[in-house]
């Protein structure tokens, strides 16, 4: 039964899944405090390199490298948020260049690429991966067992994130400041909220998120690095967030239900159930989907209606006059 | 008298001892202006005091400084006798002073309650983990309090715009403002609603609050104030109580010269034939919702019609759709007889229709744009060679122009964006002006302008009347519609009222605010 195509889909939804929710949630946090990051594909392929790079020349105990190479990875996601943030936040550039030239300055032709070669990191097996956490004796458990007990512990990190997040932005006070500041930054000005730091802050902690995203594809799910391994999961990810109307919990459906998508070629590949040039489209699909929802949101009316905080890509001048 | 701490001295006092607010000899320059030239300003506890001024005289940037949002170059600014200085709007607020923005502060899609705990540092909003509905009771007693009701669970951008301002006052009296700064606030209001507001804020004077009221109009002040300061081009001309003013005096203050508001006296136009028809007409928002719903209007040749009502009733789509600008659902717009082709524009300006926008620099000008080549964007084709412009032709006409209607401050080449809005509404008004006139639409062409400014539209509009053109002037300033109109009407809810020959201010004001409607019937009154 845990072998049928349905649970095996829905299993590796989460799996697959699991980088588009980390990487979304990032986007989240940037989006509800008024930055659009389109960066996220290129924080993720820095994070990809770098958190692979940790694993395979650090040498410690599998554990603590693994912990350490999520903390680079994050560390290296901050590292470019803190470009866009800048470009953004301080000297106020228009956020989607801003963005997009930070994904082809560090995307498949660019600076990952030229990490991970000059590093020789391509085509080696990881030497630590994340594995399922619990015992097996839970996994073998009818359908819950792979889909929720078979997990890494990455899984299970990105659900306590999606419940902290959901909680910081719903009940507390800075989560209240921050969407201030997403939705009308010169309200939350005149009340004594630091726009910059918010903003600033939000942007990092995106970045970070993004790249703990792509390490989580290299070390946990291929596991291993090739250029350009996350292969638009960075571009899915600024869709999921619109595809979630901007919430948390919505997010984590989206990002299973894009993961299914991606899974779905390869499974039925492995099964070889052979649907002819099906395969192509499969293969497509997420993609496909991503375009559906961006165009969909290109519209302004329809971003406001899906509730996309109101001051999203615009910089805050306070004496603008 | 001895003022127990707590209790209120009484209203209209003169300046006590220790006045509320002392700015003293404030400057501030923008590039290429001087916004504030020394200013000294006071204003006691427990007064309402106006701030009168044209428009760049300087009032809105004094109270952004009073209120955090500038900083003064020099000066000293004291709050209830304690020096202070203020480097954002929080340190003011911390203070006591707020102030109501002509553009509100809050976030439309916060509720009310979240908005009134946003940036709280002492009461429900003081905590990490946040309760909005804490703050409920609180909003209602306030509303209660001070006539100020609004459901605390609203999401502010669900609320009329003289709802939010009600959220924007509560803001204030939940930060327990000592002094409360309001720009221009009636601006956005109906007649009633304003006589509310001045309620209001009566009570929060009588506590020993101070109450900044920002205004340009001569009537508001003389009914809501104790005191008025006059600005004139950056600089206090003078302080006087109100009941020792009057409103020519004020406005004599303001201008700095005597000067007279051209109005029409009744019977003054001469009778024509009919320029302007409009039956049946019917045209949607930009939302896509009916904004009119079967507008009928007759317009004689050197008529004026003036049409009154609230924003957003659906005078900027029947001005619209005069223009060309807006096709129409149903009916259609005559001039002189013959049907204009539906959502045409230059259709319309040829057949003699010409428009003045209410938003003169987004629809008006195009501010990037010289003043030489927004006189003539309508005009282009007219004087062209092939693709190529006349650049000389076009420059001596933006001189004759500029010459003729007084455009102060331009030369043709000016970036229109960088003129005062009298003088953008000159630009404007050059350019419609020009050619021949059957029909001039102007839509609220005096908003946000000065009293001089106000007087030479005015004038243009009466000497577009008298050379025998059908006006139509919509308006939601009621002293403009009163001085002008040889008929009114009132629009509402996309509905003209039946146009009247003559009808009294309060008959306006109610047909404003839509209370010429039946009363409700039965089954309505069950559900009430």
């Amino acid at each position: 039964m845990n072998n049928s195509l349905a649970v095996v889909l829905i299993a590796s939804g989460v799996a697959y899944g699991t980088p588009l929710l980390f990487a979304a949630l990032g986007e989240l946090l940037a989006e509800r405090s008024g930055v659009l990051n389109l960066g996220v594909e290129g924080m993720m392929l820095v994070g990809a390199v770098m958190g692979f790079w940790t694993v395979e020349r650090v040498h410690v105990p599998g554990g603590l490298a693994l912990a350490l190479a999520m903390l680079v990875a994050a560390l290296a996601g901050t590292v470019m948020a803190s470009i866009h943030a800048f470009l953004v936040v301080t000297l106020r550039a228009n956020q989607i260049v801003s963005g997009l030239a930070l994904t082809i300055f560090a995307g498949a032709a660019g600076l990952s690429s030229y990490l991970g070669n000059d590093l020789n990191l391509a085509d080696l097996p990881a030497r630590h991966t994340f594995g399922p956490l619990l015992p097996k004796a839970l996994q073998k458990l009818p359908i819950v067992g792979p889909v929720l007990f078979g997990q890494n512990i990455l899984v299970y990190l990105s659900w306590v994130l999606v419940v902290v997040i959901g909680l910081y932005l719903s009940r507390t006070r800075p989560g209240l400041n921050v969407r201030a500041v997403g939705e009308s930054p010169a309200a939350a000005d005149t009340m004594g909220i630091n726009v910059t730091a918010y903003r600033y802050a939000h942007t990092l902690a995106g970045g970070a998120l993004a790249g703990v995203g792509g390490a989580t594809i290299t070390l946990a799910l291929t596991p291993q690095w090739v250029s350009g391994i996350t292969g638009g999961s960075g571009w899915i990810a600024v869709a999921l967030v619109i595809f979630a109307f901007w919430r948390p919990a919505l997010c984590l459906v989206g990002a299973y239900f894009f993961g299914a998508l991606q899974a779905v070629a390869p499974e039925l590949q492995a099964r070889s159930i052979s649907l002819g040039p099906t395969v192509l489209w499969t293969g497509a699909l997420p993609y496909l989907m991503t375009v559906l929802v961006l165009v969909v949101a290109a519209s302004g009316t329809a971003r406001r209606r899906l509730g996309a905080p109101g001051a999203l890509g615009t910089p805050y001048i306070r004496e603008a006059r | 008298m001895s003022t127990v701490p707590g209790q209120a001295p009484a209203a209209a006092t003169p300046p006590a001892t220790m006045p509320a607010v002392a700015m003293k000899a404030i400057t501030k320059r923008f590039p290429g202006v001087v916004a504030n030239d020394r200013v000294d300003f006071e204003a006691a506890p427990g007064e309402i005091h106006a701030l009168l001024g044209e428009n760049g005289a300087g009032k809105t940037t004094l109270c952004q400084i009073l209120s955090g949002l500038y900083r003064a170059e020099e000066g000293e600014i004291s709050v209830l006798g304690r020096p202070v200085s203020f480097a954002s709007p929080r340190d003011a607020i911390d203070a006591g002073v707020c102030m109501v923005h002509q553009h509100f502060h809050l976030v439309g899609r916060f509720t009310v309650a979240e908005n009134l705990v946003l940036g709280d540092r002492r009461g429900a909003g003081r905590h990490f983990h946040i309760r909005p509905d804490a703050v409920d009771s609180q909003v209602r007693e306030l509303g209660e309090r001070y006539r100020l009701p609004v459901d605390p669970r609203a999401q502010v951008w669900q609320l009329s715009v003289g709802e939010q301002q009600r959220v924007e006052i509560l803001k204030a009296l939940y930060q327990d403002a000592r002094v409360l700064v309001l720009d221009e606030p009636t601006a956005v209001l109906t007649p009633n609603e304003a006589e509310n507001l001045f309620a209001t804020l009566r009570d929060i004077a009588r506590e020993g609050r101070t109450v900044i009221f920002i205004s340009h109009k001569l009537n508001e002040v003389k009914a809501v104030s104790d005191r008025v300061t006059v600005l004139r081009a950056g600089r206090n001309v003078g302080t006087v109580r109100t009941d020792q003013a009057t409103a020519q005096s004020l406005a004599t203050m303001m201008v700095g010269r005597d000067f007279e508001a051209p109005t029409r006296a009744p019977g003054e136009r001469t009778k024509g034939a009919a320029m302007l028809q409009i039956s049946d007409l019917w045209a949607q928002s930009d939302r896509g919702l009916p904004a009119l719903k079967g507008v009928s209007l007759q317009v004689q040749a050197g008529e004026i019609v003036a049409v009154a009502g609230v924003a957003g009733n659906g005078q900027r789509e029947l001005a619209e759709t005069i223009a060309g600008l807006r096709a129409a659902t149903q009916g259609k717009v005559q001039v002189g007889g013959a049907s204009l082709k539906d959502g045409d524009p230059r259709a319309a300006f040829a057949a003699g229709v010409r428009y003045i926008p209410e938003d003169r620099l987004g629809t008006g000008v195009s501010p990037n744009l010289s003043v030489a080549t927004n006189l003539e964007l309508r005009s282009f084709r007219d004087g062209s060679v092939g693709p190529f412009l006349r650049l000389r032709r076009m420059k001596q006409a933006a001189e004759q122009a500029i010459s003729r209607f007084d455009i102060r401050g331009a030369a043709p080449g000016t970036r229109a964006g960088l003129l005062s809005g009298g003088n953008v509404q000159k630009v404007v008004i050059a350019r419609e002006f020009a050619g021949a006139m059957k029909v001039l639409v102007a839509a609220s062409p005096t908003r946000g302008l000065d009293v001089a400014a106000v007087a030479m539209v005015h004038s243009y509009l009466l000497e577009a009347a008298a050379n025998g053109a059908a006006v139509v002037l919509l308006s939601e300033d009621l002293g403009e519609v009163m001085s002008l109109n040889d008929r009114i009407a009132v629009m509402y809810e996309g509905q003209l009222s039946e146009v009247q020959d003559r009808q009294s201010l309060e008959e306006i004001a109610m047909r404003m605010a839509g209370s010429h409607l039946p009363p409700p019937g039965p089954v309505a009154e069950m559900l009430l």
